[in-house]
C-alpha cells in the first residue's frame, strides 16, 4: 500500500483524534487502524468504495457503534466512555433521510432543537433565522413529505446543526440531488465551517471531494490516503480525484454491496 | 429531562393526530366493535334444537314434548319415529340433540316404575353439550316429579314417603344471568390489548424503518426518556379507548361498575404498563412492520383464545393455566370481572394487580435492555 | 409464461428472506394447536368451591364426600363466616358455596325435607348453571338411591350420550375453527401487507409500468401465500392426529379441496384489502380490527350462531370462515361426503370467484 501522508501541522487544535480505531463484526473487520485527526473548522471529506467501511467508521465516532479497538476522541471526549457527552457535541445526517415525514418544516425544527435542550425564545429565534437562510419561510407549515428531496436534504442539514455543535457528521449528505441543490448545499456547508463547524462528510461525487481541505479514502476497510485533493492528485500524478480514486479503489479485494 | 420529555411528547401526539386514518381506526373500530361483538357472543344456551324420537306415542310422551319445547330452551327441529333418523338429524347440524322415548314407555313406567330414556348429544360444542344436556335432565326431573303427582293423587301403591333433599341456589352478583354483564368487560379488554401492544410496536418499528431513530440515537436523549415518550401517548389513547368502551357498555348494555371507578383506572395504568412493554420488546425484535404486526398478532391471538375472554381458563390443565397466569390481559380480564361484576376492592384485586405490575416490569426491563443493544 | 415464473420466485425470495415473518407464519399454526388443542376444554372440572358444612352429621358428610369425590370440584373447607364467602367470592378465590344448615339430618329425618344452600357466583352465567348443575345432580342421585332403597315409584332416569366428543375436550370444536382462523388471517393480512409494502416502497409503480399484465402480478403475489397456507393446512392436520388424536374422517381430497377454495377466497379479502391501503400500517388495522375479531366471533366456533340476533346472524352469512368452519366439521370429525357438503363449497366457491373479480376490476383500475 502507498504510504498514507500525515498531515499538514495545523495552527488549530484538533477535534477528532484517532488512534488504530478499529471495528470487528465476527471474523470481518469493517474497520482497521484508523488513526488520522480532523481540525477545528476543518471539512474533512471521508471518501471509499461502497462497503469499504465508511459508514462504520462514521458511526463510531458518532457514538452509535463501540469500537472493537484502538482509541478515539472526539471534542475532547472518549468515544468508549463518554459517548452521552460527544452526544451533546455533535450533529449528524444519516444516508436515510431522517426528518419526520408527518410533521411540518418548523415542527420539525422545533423538536429537534427541543430535544437537545435549548430555551423556547432560543428555538423561536433559531428557527426564523433558518427559514430564512433556507429561503423556506413560506413553507413553515408545509409537511416536510411535501418538500421536493432537495429541499428536504437541505433542511435536514439545517436541523442537524441547530444546537451549534462542534463537529457535525454528514453520510453521503447529497444522493439523489440535482447539481444546483448540490451546489448551494455546498453553500452551506461552506456557511457552517465559516462559523468554526468542523465538518466531516462521506461523499461518492468526486467534484464534492475537491470541496474539501482535506480526504480520507477508504479501501477495504483501510486508510489508502489522506491529505488534501491538490496533494493527492500530484501525488499520484492525476489531474482529477476522480482517477486518484480509481487507481486506488480499484486494487480493493472486498465486493461492494 | 421533563423538557426533553415534553418535546417528544408534543412530537408524537402531533404525528397521532395527523394521521387521521390511524385515529379513526383506533377510536371508531372499539366502539363499534364493542356494540356489535356481544351481541355476537352470546352464549346464554337457547334455541337448542332437539330431534324427538317418540317410540311411544302416549299422553306421557306428549305431555313431556309439550314441556321440552315450551321451555324456552329448546326448539323441536324434528320429531321422527326412527332413532337413525334422529341421529343423522345430529350429523347434519340440523339437530343438537336427540331424545328417544322407547315404545311403551307409559306402560311400562307404570307397570315396571322405573323407564330409561335416551338422550344422544352432539359434543363437538361441549359447552352446548354441557348446558343442553344438564337443561334437558332438569326438565325431565321436573316432568317425573310432576307425573309422581298426577298420577299419585289418585294413588294406590305409595311407599313410605322418603326423605326428600332439595337445593336452594341463588345466584349472586348476576342474579338475573345476565350473560353482557359477563361478556362485555372482557371485550372491552380485548379492545384495549389489540390497540396497545400493536400499535407500541407498529410505532417504534416506523421509526426504524424510516431512519429517525438513527437520528435520534445520536441526539442528547437518554433511552428511557425516549421509551417513555414513546409510552405515554399510547397509554393516553388506551385511557380514551377504555373510557369510551366503558360508555359504550353502559349505553348499549346497561354495564355499570359495581365497584370503584378509581380501581378500575388503576389496573387499567398498571395493565398498559404491561402491554405497551410487551410491544415495545416486540420492537427491540422486528426490523420491519411486516415482522412486528406477525409478532403482534401471535401474542394477540394467543391472548384472545386463552385469557379467558371467551374461555374457561379454570378448566385448563395445571401447566396450560401456569402459562395463562403469566399473560397480562388473564389478569386484567379478571380484575374487571370482578370489580364491574362484583365490586371487589383493591385488597381483593392485589394479586392480579401486583402479578400484572412484576409482568410489566419484567417486559420493560427486557425490552429496554435489548433496545441498548441493538441501537 | 417465463416472466411469471421469474415474478414468483422474486416473491418466494421476499418470503423466505424474512425468517422472522416465516417463523411466524409456521410457528403461529403450531402453537395454537398445541396450546389450544390440549388446554382449552369444554369440560368444566377442578371449579373452586367453599363447602361450609354447620351440621357435620352422617348424612352431611356423606353428601359432602359424594360432592368431593369426581374431579368436578376442587373443595375449600376452611371459611365459616357469611363474611369469609363474600370476600372468597370477591377474590375470585371460590366460584360457589354449598352450605350445609345445622341440624340438618334431624330436618330431614323429622320433616322429611331440609333444603341445601347453593351459592354461585354468577358473574360466568354458563359457569354457574353447570356447577349448580352438577350438585343437583349429586344430590338428585343421592335422592334417589335412597328413594329406590325406600321403594320410589315411577322412576324416570334419563341416559345421555355424548356423540363424536365423548370426553368432550376442548380440541375437537377448536381445531376446525383455529384452521378456519388462521388461515384466514395469514392469508389477508401477508397479502395486503406484502403488495402494500411495494406501494410504500414505490416499487409498485415499476412495476406497474413493466410490460407485465397486472393479473400476473396478483397471482405471483397470491402464490406464496397460497403454498404457505397449504403446507399450514397439513402441519395443522398433522398435528391434530399425532397429538391430539384427531384424524380427518372423511376425505382428505375433499377437505384440501374445500380448503384450498377458502384460502384462496381469503387471498382475494386480502388483495382487496391491499387496493384500499395506502400505509402497511393502515392495511394491518384493516385486517386485523376488521377481521380478526369478526371471524373469531361470527365463524360459530366461540359461540352458536343461532343465539345471535338476525342481523348478525345475516352477516355471518357472509363470513367465509363460517361456512369453511361447517365443511372441517362436517368432513373432519363426522367423517361426511361430498353429498353432505356441497352446498356449503358452492358458497365458498361463490365467493372466491366473486371476490376475486372485483379485486382483479379494482386493480386494473388503480392502473390508469
Amino acid at each position: 500500500m502507498s504510504s498514507i501522508t500525515t498531515a499538514t501541522p495545523s495552527a488549530t487544535p484538533p477535534v477528532i483524534t484517532t488512534d488504530k480505531l478499529t471495528k470487528r463484526f465476527g471474523q470481518f473487520v469493517a474497520a482497521s487502524q484508523l488513526t488520522f485527526q480532523v481540525y477545528k473548522g476543518e471539512i474533512f471529506g471521508f471518501l471509499g468504495a461502497n462497503g469499504a467501511g465508511k459508514t462504520t467508521a462514521m458511526r463510531m465516532l458518532c457514538g452509535l457503534l463501540k469500537p472493537s479497538s484502538g482509541n478515539a476522541t472526539i471534542a475532547g471526549y472518549d468515544v468508549y466512555t463518554q459517548t452521552e457527552k460527544i452526544k451533546q457535541r455533535i450533529g449528524y445526517m444519516s444516508q436515510k433521510f431522517s426528518l419526520y415525514d408527518d410533521l411540518t418544516v418548523s415542527e420539525n425544527i422545533r423538536f429537534y432543537a427541543g430535544i437537545y435542550g435549548m430555551s423556547t425564545p432560543r428555538i423561536k429565534e433559531k428557527t426564523s433565522q433558518l427559514l430564512q437562510e433556507l429561503q423556506l419561510e413560506k413553507e413553515a407549515k408545509t409537511l416536510v413529505s411535501d418538500l421536493p428531496l432537495g429541499w428536504k436534504q437541505k433542511l435536514s442539514f439545517s436541523v442537524s446543526i441547530v444546537h451549534d455543535p462542534d463537529i457535525v457528521f454528514l453520510d453521503e449528505p447529497t444522493g439523489g440531488v440535482d447539481p444546483v441543490t448540490r451546489r448551494q448545499f455546498w453553500d452551506l456547508i461552506y456557511h457552517a465551517a465559516d462559523r468554526g463547524v468542523t465538518v466531516f462528510v462521506t461523499t461518492h461525487y468526486m467534484d464534492e471531494a475537491e470541496y474539501c481541505n482535506r480526504v480520507s479514502i477508504m479501501v477495504d476497510g483501510v486508510i489508502a490516503a489522506l491529505d488534501s485533493p491538490t496533494r493527492l492528485r500530484q501525488q499520484f500524478g492525476y489531474d482529477n480525484m476522480e482517477d486518484v480514486f480509481y487507481e486506488l479503489a480499484r486494487n480493493a479485494k472486498r465486493k461492494a454491496d | 429531562m421533563i423538557r426533553t420529555l415534553y418535546f417528544l411528547l408534543e412530537k408524537e401526539f402531533r404525528q397521532i393526530m395527523r394521521n387521521k386514518g390511524i385515529v379513526r381506526m383506533l377510536i371508531i373500530a372499539p366502539v363499534i366493535q364493542l356494540i356489535l361483538l356481544p351481541l355476537a357472543a352470546d352464549y346464554s344456551v337457547k334455541n337448542i334444537s332437539i330431534a324427538v324420537v317418540d317410540n311411544d306415542h302416549s299422553t306421557a310422551s306428549q305431555r313431556l314434548i309439550g314441556k321440552i319445547t315450551s321451555s324456552g330452551y329448546f326448539k323441536l327441529t324434528g320429531y321422527t319415529g326412527s332413532y337413525n333418523a334422529a341421529l343423522s338429524m345430529v350429523e347434519q347440524e340440523k339437530a343438537d340433540l336427540a331424545l328417544q322415548i322407547p315404545a311403551h314407555f307409559e306402560r311400562d313406567l307404570v307397570r315396571e316404575n322405573s323407564q330409561k330414556l335416551y338422550i344422544a348429544i352432539n359434543a363437538i360444542e361441549g359447552t352446548k353439550a354441557n348446558l343442553g344436556g344438564a337443561y334437558l335432565t332438569s326438565i325431565i326431573t321436573d316432568f317425573n316429579d310432576e307425573i309422581r303427582v298426577d298420577w299419585h293423587t289418585s294413588g294406590s301403591s305409595t311407599g313410605p314417603d322418603a326423605p326428600q333433599i332439595s337445593i336452594a341456589s341463588s345466584n349472586w352478583y348476576n342474579p338475573f344471568m345476565n350473560f353482557h354483564l359477563y361478556i362485555v368487560p372482557a371485550i372491552l379488554v380485548t379492545l384495549v390489548t389489540a390497540m396497545a401492544a400493536m400499535q407500541t410496536a407498529f410505532n417504534i418499528v416506523q421509526e426504524k424503518e424510516n431512519g429517525t431513530i438513527e437520528q435520534i440515537n445520536v441526539t442528547p436523549i437518554k433511552k428511557y426518556v425516549f421509551i417513555t415518550g414513546k409510552m405515554i401517548p399510547f397509554l393516553v389513547l388506551g385511557i380514551i379507548i377504555f373510557t369510551l368502551g366503558l360508555i359504550v357498555g353502559w349505553i348499549f348494555y346497561g354495564v355499570v361498575s359495581t365497584g370503584s371507578l378509581w380501581v378500575l383506572y388503576l389496573s387499567l395504568v398498571d395493565y398498559l404498563f404491561a402491554m405497551l412493554g410487551l410491544g415495545l420488546l416486540l420492537a427491540t425484535y422486528s426490523g420491519t412492520q411486516q415482522q412486528a404486526m406477525s409478532l403482534s398478532f401471535f401474542f394477540i391471538n394467543i391472548f384472545n383464545m386463552m385469557s379467558g375472554a371467551f374461555t374457561a381458563v379454570d378448566s385448563m390443565p395445571g401447566w396450560a393455566q401456569a402459562i395463562v397466569s403469566t399473560f397480562p390481559p388473564y389478569h386484567f380480564i379478571r380484575i374487571m370481572r370482578m370489580v364491574v361484576l362484583k365490586g371487589s376492592g383493591i385488597t381483593d384485586i392485589l394479586p392480579d394487580l401486583g402479578a400484572m405490575f412484576a409482568i410489566g416490569l419484567v417486559l420493560n426491563v427486557w425490552a429496554i435492555v435489548n433496545y441498548r443493544k441493538t441501537a | 409464461m417465463n416472466q411469471l415464473l421469474t415474478f414468483i420466485r422474486k416473491e418466494f425470495l421476499h418470503v423466505f428472506r424474512d425468517r422472522k415473518t416465516l417463523l411466524m407464519l409456521f410457528g403461529l399454526p403450531i402453537a395454537q394447536i398445541v396450546l389450544f388443542g390440549f388446554a382449552l376444554s369444554n369440560e368444566i372440572k377442578n371449579s373452586r368451591i367453599a363447602i361450609v358444612d354447620y351440621s357435620k352429621d352422617a348424612v352431611t358428610t356423606q353428601l359432602v364426600n359424594k360432592i368431593s369425590s369426581g374431579n368436578y370440584f376442587d373443595i375449600q373447607r376452611t371459611l365459616q363466616s357469611a363474611t369469609q364467602l363474600e370476600t372468597a367470592f370477591k377474590k375470585g378465590d371460590i366460584r360457589m358455596a354449598v352450605i350445609f344448615p345445622a341440624n340438618f339430618s334431624t330436618d330431614l329425618v323429622h320433616t322429611g325435607k331440609a333444603a341445601i344452600q347453593v351459592i354461585a357466583d354468577a358473574s360466568d352465567p354458563n359457569l354457574a348453571t353447570t356447577i349448580t348443575n352438577y350438585i343437583t345432580r349429586i344430590v338428585n342421585d343421592f335422592n334417589t338411591q335412597t328413594a329406590l332403597t325406600a321403594g320410589r315409584p315411577l322412576q324416570i332416569v334419563p341416559e345421555m350420550q355424548f356423540l363424536y366428543n365423548p370426553e368432550l375436550k376442548g380440541a375437537p370444536n377448536f381445531v376446525p375453527g383455529v384452521m378456519a382462523l388462521v388461515l384466514m388471517l395469514v392469508c389477508t393480512m401477508m397479502t395486503s401487507v406484502a403488495i402494500v409494502k411495494e406501494k410504500e416502497l414505490g416499487t409498485m409503480e415499476i412495476l406497474l409500468v413493466s410490460p407485465f399484465k397486472p393479473i400476473y402480478i396478483i397471482i405471483s403475489k397470491l402464490t406464496p401465500n397460497l403454498l404457505i397456507s397449504i403446507v399450514n393446512l397439513f402441519i395443522i392436520l398433522v398435528l391434530s392426529a399425532l397429538f391430539l388424536d384427531l384424524h380427518v374422517k372423511g376425505s382428505i381430497l375433499l377437505l384440501t379441496f374445500d380448503s384450498m377454495l377458502f384460502i384462496l377466497t381469503s387471498l382475494s379479502i386480502g388483495l382487496l384489502l391491499s387496493i384500499n391501503a395506502k400505509t402497511q400500517q393502515a392495511a394491518m388495522m384493516a385486517s386485523l380490527m376488521g377481521m380478526m375479531l369478526p371471524t373469531m366471533l361470527l365463524t360459530g366456533f366461540l359461540f352458536p350462531i343461532e343465539n345471535m340476533p338476525l342481523p348478525l346472524q345475516a352477516l355471518s352469512n357472509i363470513v367465509p370462515s363460517r361456512w369453511y368452519f361447517i365443511i372441517v366439521k362436517k368432513v373432519m370429525l363426522k367423517g361426511l361426503g361430498v353429498t353432505a357438503v356441497w352446498k356449503e363449497t358452492l358458497i365458498l366457491a361463490g365467493m372466491c370467484l366473486l371476490l376475486f373479480a372485483i379485486s382483479l376490476r379494482r386493480f386494473k383500475i388503480r392502473l390508469q
